[in-house]
Order: structure tokens, then sequence, then C-alpha cells
């Protein structure tokens, strides 16, 4: 076997920020290589440099043999290099066909090049099980639909080697299983593939062999055949990780939260939330599962008071919340329900703030922050350092900007600040989501901490291995519904066909 | 997407619009040479005309403080993520507040009651003036810079049929209202149009700061402007933080009026605004959005429009309409072109430090 890529010597600096040292790595044509590690190790860093998005500091890189310079994207695109990224590259208001061809649309005469693209795309489709309606617009396609966009984007560009980033965030187990079929069948026709996760389960069931990445350095390369997950856990982090939560049985006490036959419908009269009933009480920990898309989002808004519900009853602690009664997220918080939004940089933070200005927001007007029509800035500088103290965020400086934390601690500051509120209902939206494993460990160790503190905890994940680990009971949703109730640690086959849309057992 | 350090603090906020107005100047040099004048001579009457004598800096000032106010004015909405293009008809409606608070009551009240009165008229009606497009953003969701625009031309509109129509006085020939008693004269500082409003300007700046990072309000308004969604997520109402925004960004720009009819001209006039409203978005934007930077940049306007206005007077080739240009270069560079030497810059400091 001959290596498609290789990597000498790949060095990188952002600032201060040694990113990725000294890295060598070669890729074997026609496999797939994993990559693994966790958040901030450098997995996403080396590959823009791979695919030409940064330029290395130093270092070679050789595509079948020959050096190459990757100047940019195109560079990369040349060189049969497609990259599928983690937030996806998509424009909402196009549709997929166009999607496809933007950036290769051949020629001047949109229609011809189009009619060809229509062909090659449905050609594609068909060969690798990528079905997607070529004339749908991208905004209504869900998320799992979008990642199939972008990677049929990538093979339409003719690529040999296909770098994926996080491809499974978004997915059912059924779809991730769907997705390495996908990926061996290319692997069949001699596709080069590689898979950054920090996923272990995935890595065992899909690569060929695994390179391990920690803090910026290649701390060990693995055919997979050869290892396991604890080990790669182990490499991964540095040190023993228990990747099991202890957890003795909920106590569960009154009804915190009630939603009777909830319903959402937006302004085009498309029906978000559809006849939602729950009760969510205190001294338990309830899952959302689903595939990204289905209602989870829209439920979590309804819950904290973001949106009122078109129909149906809500009531938070006492507070009952309807159509005609709508609540806000402020009155939401003064009834003591906190909420830990899906997606902390676009709403559960301002990335511009400093941390402590963050690690307020939502409760400024409280007396402890303002008083006499003025900011306390010292207490809010005060407060936030113990925030950082007791949730282990690191660096522990308040006047630092929120953006220039890595995502597990902006993920700890945004818990924190909701957690000390000590909430009577706890909403938490993808509590690890973009988060290293050794954060992982503390933030399900501090929801279950507050759980048996007597907090009612709803957690909505797409990860399911952490719905099954945390919570006990476990509600799926699919396309706006709650479809089914299981027990805390159910079967995953049973959830993943729930969540597909399967009729309930 | 190349990755680039990025600059440090003190090249942002200091050497960064060291080297905007830089270029403005030899970019002007090439012009002022094109048309047959020694670039340097040029500078040096610039320079004297508005700095060279008592008389000329507070000419300066007086300029000044209109460009303080219209740049904290744009500055407060742009915090808040509204783009307010209407700080001249808010600075013309303002001034008509003003001067009719002042036309009803000069002859009753005392000075140190007319002159806070007149001040409050200025804001109110300035806010008002925001108002509208603030509501209709907030609740029709008709884009702010398209109403604002809009706005500026209803006010001049409005006060050329006011002064024609109603407040002129009576057997005048000129649009102008009644002369101001006395008692609604800002007290002049020096001997020219400098006057009290100066002071207005520095409490209002001192003010802006204390709201944007030391209220809660300040706070909530920050948050809209970076992520709306988190402001919603915190449970901010938007369409009244939209308001709160617009109407402090209006009533600012109003004072405007208060430097010109109770500082200067002592009575309603037309055409007072005279592009300062146009003006504060290059002086918010050179001056970071941050009061202190918009006192700098607001100096350098008043020092333009000073300088450029003695250079025409000395240089007859350099006429009114170049002195625009120069004006306009120095917008250019340092507004819209803000962003042009950052590139320079980090390659600089990054050559300096390896």
């Amino acid at each position: 076997m001959t290596a498609a890529i290789e990597l000498e010597r790949i060095d990188k600096s952002f600032g201060s920020v040694h990113a990725v040292r000294g890295v060598s790595l070669s890729i074997e044509k026609g496999a797939i290589t994993g990559i693994i590690g966790e958040n901030g190790a450098g997995k996403s860093t080396l590959m823009s440099i791979l695919y030409g998005l940064y330029h290395a500091d130093a270092g070679a890189i050789r595509v079948d043999g020959k050096p190459v310079r990757m100047e940019g994207p195109h560079d990369a695109i040349a060189q049969g290099i497609g990259m599928v990224h983690q937030h996806f590259m998509l424009i909402d208001s196009f549709t997929v066909l166009e999607n496809v061809v933007l950036g290769a649309e051949g020629g001047a005469l949109l229609a011809r090049g189009t009619a060809a693209a229509r062909a090659e795309l449905e050609r594609l489709s068909r060969d690798y099980g990528l079905t997607v309606d070529p004339d749908a617009l991208v905004s209504e396609l869900s998320v799992g639909e979008q990642q199939r966009v972008e990677i049929l984007k990538v093979l339409f560009r003719g690529a040999r080697i296909l770098i994926l980033d996080e491809p499974s965030a978004v997915l059912t187990p059924q779809e991730t299983d769907r997705l390495f079929r996908i990926l061996a069948t290319l692997k069949e026709r001699g596709v080069t593939i590689v898979l950054i996760t920090h996923k272990l389960r995935e890595i065992m069931a899909a690569t060929d062999c695994v390179y391990v990445m920690r803090q910026g350095q290649m701390v060990a390369e693995r055919a997979t055949a050869e290892t396991h997950p604890e080990e790669l856990a182990e490499l991964m982090v540095g040190r023993k990780v228990r990747l099991q939560l202890d957890k003795t049985p909920p106590q569960a006490g009154e009804v915190r939260l009630g939603a009777e036959h909830l319903g959402l419908v937006d302004r085009r009269g498309v029906r978000l939330l559809d006849d939602i009933n729950l009760e969510l009480r205190a001294g338990e920990i309830v899952g959302i599962a689903g595939v990204s898309g289905n209602g989870q989002t829209e439920l979590l808004q309804v819950l904290s008071g973001i949106r009122p519900p078109s129909s149906g009853t809500l009531t938070v602690c006492g507070r009952t919340v309807d159509a005609g009664h709508p609540g806000d997220p402020a009155e939401m918080r003064d009834l003591g329900l906190a909420h830990v939004p899906e997606d902390r940089l676009r709403q559960g933070m301002v990335a511009a703030f400093r941390a402590s200005e963050t690690s307020i927001l939502g409760y400024h007007e409280q007396p402890q922050f303002s008083r006499n029509f003025l900011l306390r800035l010292q207490a809010v500088g005060a407060y936030c350092a113990r925030l950082m103290e007791r949730f282990d965020v690191r660096p522990r400086v308040p006047g630092l900007r929120s953006s220039s934390f890595s995502g597990g601690n902006q993920q700890k500051l945004v818990l924190a600040r909701e957690m000390a509120q000590e909430p009577k209902v706890l909403l938490v939206g993808q509590p690890t989501r973009g988060v290293d494993i050794g954060a992982i460990e503390f933030i399900h160790r501090e929801l279950v901490k507050s759980r048996d503190a007597g907090c009612a905890v709803l957690v909505v994940s797409v990860e399911l291995d952490e719905i099954l680990s945390l919570a006990d009971r476990i509600l799926v949703m699919f396309a706006g519904r709650i479809v089914g109730e299981v027990a805390g640690g159910a079967d995953e086959r049973t959830l993943g066909l729930m969540m597909a849309g399967a009729k309930a057992a | 997407m190349r990755s680039r350090r990025p600059l440090p603090a003190w090249a942002e906020i200091v050497l960064l619009p060291l080297v905007n107005i830089a270029l403005a100047f030899i970019t002007v040099g090439i012009i002022v040479r094109i048309i047959g004048v020694d670039p340097l001579r040029a500078l040096e009457l610039l320079v004297v005309g508005a700095f060279g004598s008592p008389e000329s800096i507070g000419y300066t000032l007086y300029y000044a403080t209109n460009f303080i106010f219209t740049g904290l004015a744009v500055s407060v909405a742009f915090h808040g993520g509204l783009f307010n293009i209407g700080g001249e008809g808010q600075a013309y409606i303002g001034g008509l507040g003003c001067g009719l608070a002042v036309l009803a009551l000069d002859r009753y009240l005392p000075i140190w009651l007319m002159i806070p009165v007149g001040i409050a008229a200025a804001a109110l009606f300035g806010a008002a003036w925001a108002a509208v497009p603030a509501w209709l953003q907030a609740w029709r969701g008709s884009h702010i810079v398209i109403t604002t625009i809009m706005f500026n031309f209803v006010a001049a509109a409005l006060m050329v049929y006011l002064m024609v129509n109603v407040l002129i006085a009576p057997g005048s020939m000129t649009p102008q209202s009644r002369n101001f008693e006395p008692s609604a004269f800002m007290p002049a500082m020096g001997g020219n149009a400098l006057n009290l409003s100066l002071v207005l300007a520095l409490v209002c700046c001192v003010g802006v700061w204390g709201f944007l990072w030391h209220t809660p309000w300040g706070y909530a308004l920050r948050t809209m402007g970076h992520n709306p969604e988190a402001a919603v997520y915190a449970g901010t109402d938007l369409r009244r933080m939209t308001m709160l925004g617009m109407c402090l960004s209006g009533a600012l720009a109003g004072m405007v009026g208060v430097n010109e009819l109770l500082g200067v001209h002592h009575r309603i006039v037309l055409d007072f605004p005279a592009g300062y409203g146009f003006a504060g978005i290059a002086v918010s934007l050179m001056g970071r959005n941050h009061p202190f930077g918009i006192v700098l940049a607001a100096l350098l306007f008043g020092a333009l429009q000073q300088g450029g206005a003695e250079l025409s007077f000395d240089i007859p080739t350099i006429n009114r309409e170049m002195v625009v240009v120069i004006q306009g270069l120095v917008i250019l560079f340092s507004g819209a072109l803000v962003n042009l030497p950052r590139p320079w810059l980090q390659a600089l400091l990054a050559l300096r430090r390896s």
C-alpha cells in the first residue's frame, strides 16, 4: 500500500497557542484513517492545513509522494482532496442542486452546467445511496440531509480523498451506520477517507487505522483491530478515564414542569411541535432523544419562554403559560427555571463580551449585580471568579473575551452560570456538544449532582450515549412529536428505531 | 482565510487611526499638488487655521462639539446593532424642539431655567424623531437604515415648511424665527462661537460611557448589538431595547440644535445641521464607537472644518469644494477604508517580533 497523503513535521501556532507541534502522519490510499483527539487537540487545525485553509509555519505536505503547496482550498481540490466540514457550508436559500454546483458552475450559462450536474448528482445519489431531492431548498432539509448534500458536493468535484470532520454529530445511530456503509462503499471504489472524530465508538466501527492527537501532538498510531476504546480514551486524555457514569436511582418528587397538548406552528403554518405532553419532576433527569431537527430546539424554546406556544398549556412551577398568556425568558428565570441553550455561541453567550459579562447574562438585573441603576462590576468579576473556581473553567481570567475560551470551558461557564442560581428546573440542550472527554465527565457528574439536590433536569441531546447514561427516563422526539418513552439505560437499537420514526413498541 | 495575529490594543486604538489619517493626508497632498499648490504650505495653513490663535481654537472646538454629539448618537445606536443614519434629521428636529421651547418661554423664564428646558426640548424632539423609525423596525419590520435616511428628507421638508409658513418672524424676508431673548443664550466660552455646549458634550461622553458599560440597560443594549439571539435568551425585549437605543441616539443628535441655536444663531434658522449628522457616522467609526475615541475624532473633524475654511480663504485655488474633498478623503480613509492598512501593520508587527 502506498500513502495518499503524507504530512511531515507540521507546525502551526496561533499567537501564543502552539496548536500543532511537529505532527507527521501518513494516510494510506484506499483506507479509512481515523484521527481522534479531544477538542482543541489540533485535529481540525491539522486538517485545515491539509485543506489549504491555514498555512503551516513549518513542515511539508506530500500527495501521492509529490510535495505540494496548499495556498488555498482550490489547490486541495485540484489535488483531489475534499472536505466535509463540521459546520455546514451551505447556502440556505439555494436548492440542493444550486449548492452542489456552486463554485463549479461549468461556464457562464448556468442552465447547461446545471443540466449536466443534475445527471451527475442523480448518478452519485444512486451509487452511494445518498438520496436527496435536488430541487429542495437547503433550508427545508433536515440536518442529516444537509450533511448528505455536503458529501455530494465534495464527490461532485471528483474528490479521491475525503476528509470528514465530526460527521456523525447530527445523525441517528442508524444514519451513522448508513454513513459508515457509504464510507465503506466509497472505500471499495478506491476513495481514501480521513475521519476526524472524538467518538471512540465510530473509530472502532469504521476505521482501518487510527492516529491519536493530544495537545497538538501525535501521540499514537494504532491499527484499529489491535486496539480498544479504553486504550484510545487513555491516550486521548493522557490519564485513565471512566467511560461509565455512576448514579443512584432517582428520587422523583413533585411535578415542576408540565406540558399538555403543547403545539407550535410557525408563520408558514408548518407544525414544529405537535401535541407534546410531558411531566418533569423534582429529582429526576429526563432525556429527550431524537435526530437533530425533530423539534427539540423548538421544544426548548417554548419551555424556556423564548417562543410562546401556539396551542396547549405549559405549567412551570405553578405559572401557566399558553398562547394567550405567553411567558418570557426573564419571567421563567424568576420562577426558577434555568436554561443552558443548545448553541452556546449563538445563544448562551456573547462572544465579544468578557467572561465576567457572559457570567451574568440573563441575571444582570439581579440586585447582587446591579444596584442604583449601576452594574456592580467588581461584584460581577468576583462572582465570575467564583464560578470559574467551582466549575474549573480555564484559564481563570474573568476579564478575558468569552470567545477566547475553548468550547469545553465556554460550556462550563454557561453551565456554571445557570447552575449557580440553584434552579428548580434546569433545561440543558446538548450539554457536551464540542466538549472534550475530561469536561464531559465533569459536566455529567454536575448534572447528576444537581438532580440529587432536588432539581428537575431536562436534557436534550443528539448524543445517544449521553442520553442513555444520564437520563432516568427517555422521551423520543420525531417530527415534532414525542413518539415514545423508555426507561433510562434502554436498548440503543429500540431507541434508534423510534428516533427514525418507526412505531413505538 | 489566512490566520493573522490580531493587532495589540495600542496598535488598534492609536496606531491604526494615525496610519489612516496619514494615508488620507498623503492622498490629499497629491491632489493639492496636482492643482498647483505646495502641499506642505497647505498643511501648514490648515494646522495654523485650526489651532493658530485662541479664536481659531475656539471655532475648532465649537465644530468639534457638534461632531461629538452626532458621533455619540451614532455610537449608542451602533452598540445596539442599530445603524442610525438619521442623525441629520434628528439634529434638525431637535433644534426645532429647542427653538419652539425658547420661543414659547424665553420671555418668562430666567436663564438658569430656560437653558435646561431648551436642552430637554432638543433631546425630547430628537428622540421623538428617532422613535418613529425605531418603532417601525421593532413592530413593523421596516429596516431602520432605510427609514432613518427617509426621515432626514422628511425633517428637511418639514423645517422648510415651518420656517417659511409658520415660524418666520413677522415682516422678515428670510425664513428665520424672531431672535431669542438673552435668557436663552448659551453662555459663551471666549469671544466667538464656542459656548458651554462643549461642556454639555463632554458630560454626554461620560454619560454614554457610564450608560453603556456600567448600567444593566447598557449591558442589555450591547448584548442585543453583539448577539440578538443571546439577548432574547437573556430575557431582553428587543423591541423595547430598540426604542431605548434609538431614542437615546436621537436625543444626542438633537443636542446639535442646542449648540447651534442657543449657542450661536439665537434664532431658528434653516440648514443648521449642515452635514454634522452624516459626519457623525465617520466620527463614530473613527473613534471606534468609544466616547473617548469620539472626542479625539471630533477634534480632528472640527480642526478640518475650521482649518479648511481658513485654507480656502488664504489660497484661492483651494475653494470650498476642495475643502469638502479633503474632508471626504479623511472620512474615506478613516471610515470606509479603516481596515485597509491592518494587514500591513500586522505583517510589520509580526516581523518586528520574530
